[in-house]
């Protein structure tokens, strides 16, 4: 009977959000932040055995994996490096201006420091996936200021291969000395790998490059989970690990991998978020939910200074400067995975990044739509400031 | 000569672009999965795309042999254009003329009208420079080079009225 009811109760969940993914798809909006509200109702008006909430667990932590595996894959070392060279400044503005509300916001709230640095990291992270799924569908990728919203997320993730192997040794604690040696230890093993998959990363594409997509697609899933299980033991965060093989990986084992994977990763991560939603405790939204508007409008407002002076400085006109800023807005996947780090330090974060995800990923996409309306205003305004 | 720029779009391929000289910015944007995407900008916008049309690999040859195409054309016209008092032509065999099924020589082409063969087209296949000895065959088409009036004469042998 167990299994009956664990197929079932499974089967149920993932057809809602089969359903909630089509009507996203028609409205013209990325369903995670769908999948989380999903997530919140399921937890508020259903009850869960234990085991398909085991197994909701178990794939969550599947789904944040690949979901920076995927995340490597995208990029190749080449790419990686060329944007830190041209696009350092922009990364730099954008680091400053929108991981200090968080941080700010975080002592303001209470929260002790590491809690607070969690927070900034929530409010930093533009949804890379959300990002690009708006620039694909609304088919603006040969838009002028495309390529300098892609650079930003890019740098954004690199930042974010540092930010947390960083953020996991911090929060295993502990005394001082511990902390200072769980740190070294994890940027050293970061360092590393890093190393490793930039140099001898082609080495490692050659040898799982075989012929059969089925041994290809076991070999790979099974690389990434191993790597991330040693880095979890080496307390480096197992996301991470399998970012760094996601990097290693290039060329056509890469390009293969990623049509294998993508639909493996799209189940698992609508798992993670769903999981998210299910964590959360109703009752504690009306006390975030001020904290969290005050965050989306600011952090929305310092997003769109760092797309518009982005963008700007690639010669882009008024209107997409505006759609620029307007893109990066949407927090998504990353501020949820690194908010759910913090859970056990601060419970209120875990409701307070869902609210503020769901905020930002909506007012993004719907302020970008209005480009022709409200881009002429800042501008109006601005030549108002200059003469005046 | 178009000045084509490129840029590069992490996580989605190659973008490249020019602005075209009836204002509109236009480019193609090769996707990493092979994808071809040809977009032109807005005229009120040119940072945006008023329209893009997403191509798979083959639609894109497809399209590439299409404007390839017409620029052979041209090059091929400008060539006889190029060259003052120079001719050349396709002409065609028909099936009435006296020299289907004969060797080329036969035509006496170059003693009597002063042009050359210098290709032979066949079922879509070219045979370059042909010697005397090559058989004529109804339906190939012959490329004529000479002067205007050379090539015209050649026409009316090939078709018997020479």
């Amino acid at each position: 009977m167990p299994l009956a009811q664990l197929f079932l109760e499974l089967g149920a969940v993932i057809l809602a959000l089969a359903f909630v993914g089509r009507a996203a798809g028609r409205l013209g909006l990325t369903p995670i932040p769908l999948y989380l509200l999903a997530g919140i109702g399921l937890g508020a008006f259903m009850s869960l055995g234990d085991a398909p909430t085991e197994f909701i667990h178990i794939g969550a932590e599947i789904g944040a994996v690949l979901l920076l595996f995927t995340l490597g894959l995208e990029y190749t070392s080449q790419e990686l490096r060329d944007n830190l060279k041209a696009n350092r400044q922009v990364g730099l503005l954008d680091l400053g201006l929108n991981f200090t509300p968080g941080l700010v916001a975080g002592f303001a709230l209470g929260f002790p420091p590491l809690a607070a640095v969690l927070l900034g990291g929530v409010t930093y992270l533009t949804s890379s996936g959300i990002a690009s799924k708006v620039l694909a569908d609304l088919g603006r990728l040969g838009n002028r200021e495309t390529p300098v919203i892609l650079a930003v997320c890019v740098l954004e993730d690199v930042a974010m291969a540092v930010y947390l192997p960083v953020i996991a040794a911090l929060l295993i604690g502990g005394t001082l000395i511990a902390i200072e040696i769980n740190l070294l230890v994890a940027l050293a093993a970061f360092a590393l790998a890093f190393f490793l998959a930039l140099r001898y990363g082609h080495v490692l594409s050659r040898l799982m490059n075989v012929q059969s997509s089925e041994a290809l697609l076991l070999s790979v899933f099974g690389l990434v989970l191993v790597v991330a299980g040693v880095a979890d033991l080496l307390k480096v965060s197992a996301a991470i690990g399998a970012f760094l093989v996601g990097i290693a990986l290039s060329g056509e084992v890469a390009e293969r991998t990623r049509g294998l994977i993508e639909p493996l990763r799209d189940l698992f991560a609508a798992v993670f978020f769903v999981f998210f939603g299910l964590q959360l405790d109703l009752g504690s939204v009306p006390g975030v939910l001020l904290p969290a508007l005050a965050l989306a409008v600011i952090t929305g407002a310092t997003k769109f200074m760092t797309g518009w002076w982005g963008a700007a400085r690639a010669g882009v006109q008024t209107r997409g400067r505006f759609r620029a800023g307007a893109t990066l807005i949407p927090r998504g996947e990353f501020s949820i995975l690194i908010a759910g780090l913090g859970l056990e330090l601060v419970p209120m974060l875990g409701p307070l990044a869902a609210v503020y995800v769901l905020l930002t990923a909506i007012l993004g996409p719907v302020l970008a739509r209005f480009d022709a309306q409200l881009a002429p205003l800042f501008d109006r305004r601005l030549r108002e400031a200059r003469a005046g | 000569m178009v000045r084509l720029e490129e840029t590069p779009l992490p996580g989605v391929g190659v973008r490249h672009d020019f602005d075209g000289r009836f204002g509109k910015r236009v480019g193609v944007i090769t996707h990493r999965d092979g994808r071809r995407e040809i977009f032109v900008s807005r005229r009120d916008d040119p940072d945006a795309c008023a329209q893009s049309i997403v191509l798979s690999d083959e639609e894109a040859e497809a399209v590439a042999d299409l404007l390839g195409g017409s620029t052979i054309t041209r090059h091929v016209s400008r060539l006889a254009q190029d060259i003052e008092g120079l001719a050349m032509d396709w002409v065609n065999l028909p099936g009435f003329s006296p020299y289907a099924g004969r060797p080329l020589g036969d035509t006496m082409m170059r003693t009597r009208t002063g042009t050359s063969i210098v290709a032979i087209m066949r079922d879509g296949q070219a045979v370059p420079a042909p010697g005397p000895e090559f058989p004529l065959r109804a339906g190939d088409t012959l490329v004529v080079v000479g002067t205007p009036e050379g090539v015209v004469r050649a026409a009316n042998l090939l078709s018997g009225e020479g």
